[in-house]
């Protein structure tokens, strides 16, 4: 139960710097912490007390059956993906920031407002 | 022209061999051991960028680079389409695993049937794809240019 | 029955995205010959498979890789006809219009295409997609490739609106995994019909309210329902003009809505006699959206600003049709899904001409351009008519739907609402019209050159398109968009007719 909860206050922290800070870099940095909580609660979902990694390590293991008890491999899988679009995510993110650093000549989110209406 | 200092460039000669070939490593082994595609192709670009930064400034980057790098990225996901309608052909089924042995025997290297291949094709799209966000992040001024 | 060729809806777009930066190295126009093939391509398998469905009423399936039950599912039934139509159709006549409209874009050209044909294959596969993580997956690459296209420009306006868009969809799909984490963690299945079984036997739970409420955030935010339409408008306005038509036409609804019906209604199984609290949030969101849309559009003198703000008026719309919860309020919801996809699809691209053409999009500085850009002015005032509920276009039709559903589940004030906001619709799109388009007979119009062929065919297209969904607005209903609403109110026979062959 405390990796679950670690989790949610992982993702409340980032939550709370993605509304609240006002330097760019500090956002994306906020949503990277959104994003790390959210694929750590994913990979937690499939841990079984007791039980070892999903890989197959020796011919014995294959000799008596696999799949005894391993731990779940599927949201290993959708994590690794997850990462994946989060990484992409990220730089696309930071390219944007340095784009808006290159015209408005600053960080400060609360003066790049060009946009009204 | 600008680097880093000689003993990064020392070492940086001797260890760029050692993490192209540990990538390479990681990615054909994916099917057996964690890692595959993905993680050998970061190894692969930061083995890239390591050299790009210890060995020249990286605003004077050369065009042939870039190009190059743009190459390998559309090459890795052109053959991993390929692979999916091979699957599709020649089997029966879209992304069917064609191949030798593809039910997978364990732990040998030539097993999974196109698994294999699949990691070299992400290999390259990821390890190219990484080095050219390092450009368009850090040599800007040339990359905005294409 | 298997659809052999469901896989395509998915490989071909990613195959042309592929090959754009390759063979755009040896020739630069290869980047449109190939965009345009493969959408046109795609436009074709669409049609040929929903003429399939039509003819002989039944899905069609295809377990990916063959590995039956455990492995991904496709499935095209008439809801994902209807979705599939308009994707391909919007993003057709898009390509079509881009060859020409990026000739202001110095450079990049390559660079458009891959992002518009990445944009094309997440749609196109979260649309046929039966399995959850892989809804999610689309979801991300359509979105991660709109970012991109919203910023295309990198003038100031453009990357500030990417970057607050970006900031504020990546969230939305946080939580969206979240949600997804939780459901697999009680479910231990990601297919979207075993899925759906799984959750009957567990019953109406918090935990089960909790996982919808979830959800039901995360798509808000990727549709630009209240409270959460702040992106929607910056995002819009500063998009190349037809991107601006893909994402107000096809994109906020592709992801927002046509997903969260399909997990809702199919997966979760709501309906509106057993759960009335979910209906009634909906309606109750899009109310809002609907009245703070259409009045912040009434105050607004740039063109694309207003289109923006029209779009989240529209969203409202269906979001109130759908919470009605009959028959004739959801096939109302997917009648005007296709109706606004065709009419603000025209309008931004008009807006895109008028553009170029002028230079500015100042409202108070376009003055009776019917003179100088005749096809512009036509298909504009058409597809205004179609949104603003004029017969004998395709909005009428849709609206119409919406206000018997709304009559005959007794809520009078929403018929009223409806009707009401209908009729600011037209108001704010008239003054449009007569102001920049016919003003009087002694001012002079503003200096412009009709747009050149290529665009006006892309207009044209949609305009027609518009024309015939008016005109046989009988049969659309009975083959298109009726199915599509009955695959929506017995949600739960997805789960038996996709399981039901094994």
């Amino acid at each position: 139960m405390i990796p679950y909860i670690a989790c949610v206050l992982l993702f409340l922290i980032g939550l709370y710097v993605v509304i609240s800070k006002r330097n760019l870099i500090k956002i994306v940095i906020g949503f990277s912490l959104i994003e790390y909580a959210v694929n750590l609660f994913f990979a937690l979902v499939g841990f079984k007390k007791g039980a070892l990694a999903p890989i197959i390590t020796s011919g014995e293991q294959v000799r008596m059956g696999v799949a005894r008890n391993f731990v779940d491999p599927i949201p290993q899988a959708l994590v690794l993906t997850a990462i994946v679009i989060g990484l992409s995510t990220t730089a696309l993110m930071l390219s944007l920031a340095l784009r808006l650093y290159e015209k408005y000549k600053t960080f400060d989110i609360s003066e790049i407002r060009r946009l009204k209406g | 022209m600008k680097g880093m200092s000689l003993i990064v460039q020392v070492i940086t000669r001797l260890m760029a061999g050692i993490l192209l070939l540990y990538g390479g490593y990681i990615t054909l082994h994916g099917h057996l051991t964690p890692g595959g595609g993905f993680a050998g192709g970061v190894l692969i670009a930061a083995a890239l960028i390591l050299v790009s930064l210890a060995f020249g400034s990286v605003e004077q980057v050369e065009r042939r680079e870039y190009i190059l790098s743009s190459i390998f990225e559309s090459s890795g996901g052109v053959l991993f389409i390929g692979l999916a309608l091979a699957g599709y052909v020649v089997v029966d089924s879209f992304f069917r695993n064609a191949g030798l042995y593809y039910l997978g025997q364990p732990l040998q290297l030539v097993s999974g049937g196109i698994i294999p291949l699949a990691n070299i094709a992400i290999m390259l799209k990821v390890g190219a794809g990484l080095f050219a966000i390092f450009l368009a992040l850090g040599a800007s001024r040339f990359v905005m240019r294409e | 029955m298997e659809g052999r060729l469901l896989p395509l809806f998915v490989a071909v777009p990613l195959a042309g995205a592929f090959l754009v930066p390759l063979l755009a190295k040896l020739w630069t126009r290869f980047s449109d010959l190939i965009a345009n093939v493969v959408l046109a391509l795609l436009l074709g398998i669409t049609v040929h498979h929903w003429l399939m469905l039509s003819s002989t009423g039944m899905p069609m399936h295809y377990w990916v890789g063959g590995w039956r039950l455990i492995g991904i599912a496709m499935w095209f039934d008439a809801l994902t006809a209807l979705i599939l139509l308009i994707t391909n159709i919007v993003g057709f006549c898009a390509a079509l219009y881009s060859v020409r409209y990026l000739d202001r874009y110095s450079s990049g050209r390559w660079k458009f295409y891959t992002l518009l044909l990445l944009l094309c294959a997440g749609l196109n596969g979260l649309a046929i997609s039966g399995d959850l993580f892989n809804m999610f997956v689309f979801i991300e690459i359509s979105a991660i490739a709109s970012y991109a296209l919203v910023a295309f420009g990198t003038e100031e306006e453009e990357v500030e609106a990417a970057f607050k868009y970006m900031v504020l969809g990546e969230v939305g799909g946080a939580v969206l995994l979240f949600g997804i984490a939780l459901l697999y963690a009680r479910a231990s299945t990601l297919n979207l019909a075993h899925l759906s079984q799984v959750l009957i036997g567990m019953g109406r739970t918090p935990f089960y309210w909790f996982v919808i409420a979830t959800l039901l955030i995360g798509f808000a935010i990727k549709m630009g329902m209240e409270p959460f339409h702040a992106w929607l408008a910056d995002a819009h306005f500063s998009a190349p003009a037809p991107i601006s038509a893909m994402l107000s036409g096809v994109f906020i609804k592709v992801t927002g809505v046509y997903a969260m019906c399909r997990i809702m209604f199919c997966v979760f199984g709501v309906a509106r006699a057993e759960t009335p609290a979910f209906f009634n949030l909906l309606i109750a969101f899009g109310a809002v959206s609907m009245v703070l849309g259409g009045l912040l559009a009434y105050s607004q003198s740039d063109y694309k600003r207003l289109l923006a703000y029209s779009s989240i008026s529209q969203i409202g719309y269906i979001l109130v049709a759908l919470g009605i919860g009959n028959f004739w309020g959801i096939a109302g919801a997917m009648f005007h899904i296709l109706a606004h996809a065709l009419s603000k699809g025209t309008l931004f691209l008009t807006s895109g001409s008028v553009e170029r053409a002028t230079g500015t999009r100042n409202l108070d500085k376009l003055k009776s351009l019917e003179r100088t850009m005749p096809l512009t002015s036509w298909s504009h005032i058409l597809a205004s008519f179609s949104m603003a509920g004029v017969p004998p276009f395709a909005g009428f039709f849709s609206k119409l739907l919406i206000i018997i559903g709304a009559i005959s589940a007794r809520m009078y004030w929403l018929a009223f609402l409806a009707a009401l906001f209908s009729a600011v619709t037209f108001g704010y799109l008239t003054k449009v019209v007569k102001q920049a388009f016919f003003a009087r007979k002694d001012v002079e119009p503003t200096k412009a050159k009709e747009s050149p062929a290529l665009m006006g065919v892309a207009m044209l297209v949609l305009v027609v398109l518009i024309i015939l969904a008016g005109l046989g607005f009988k049969g659309i209903l009975d083959y298109l968009v009726g199915p599509a609403a009955k695959v929506l109110l017995n949600g739960l026979e997805y789960a038996r007719l996709v399981l039901g062959g094994y």
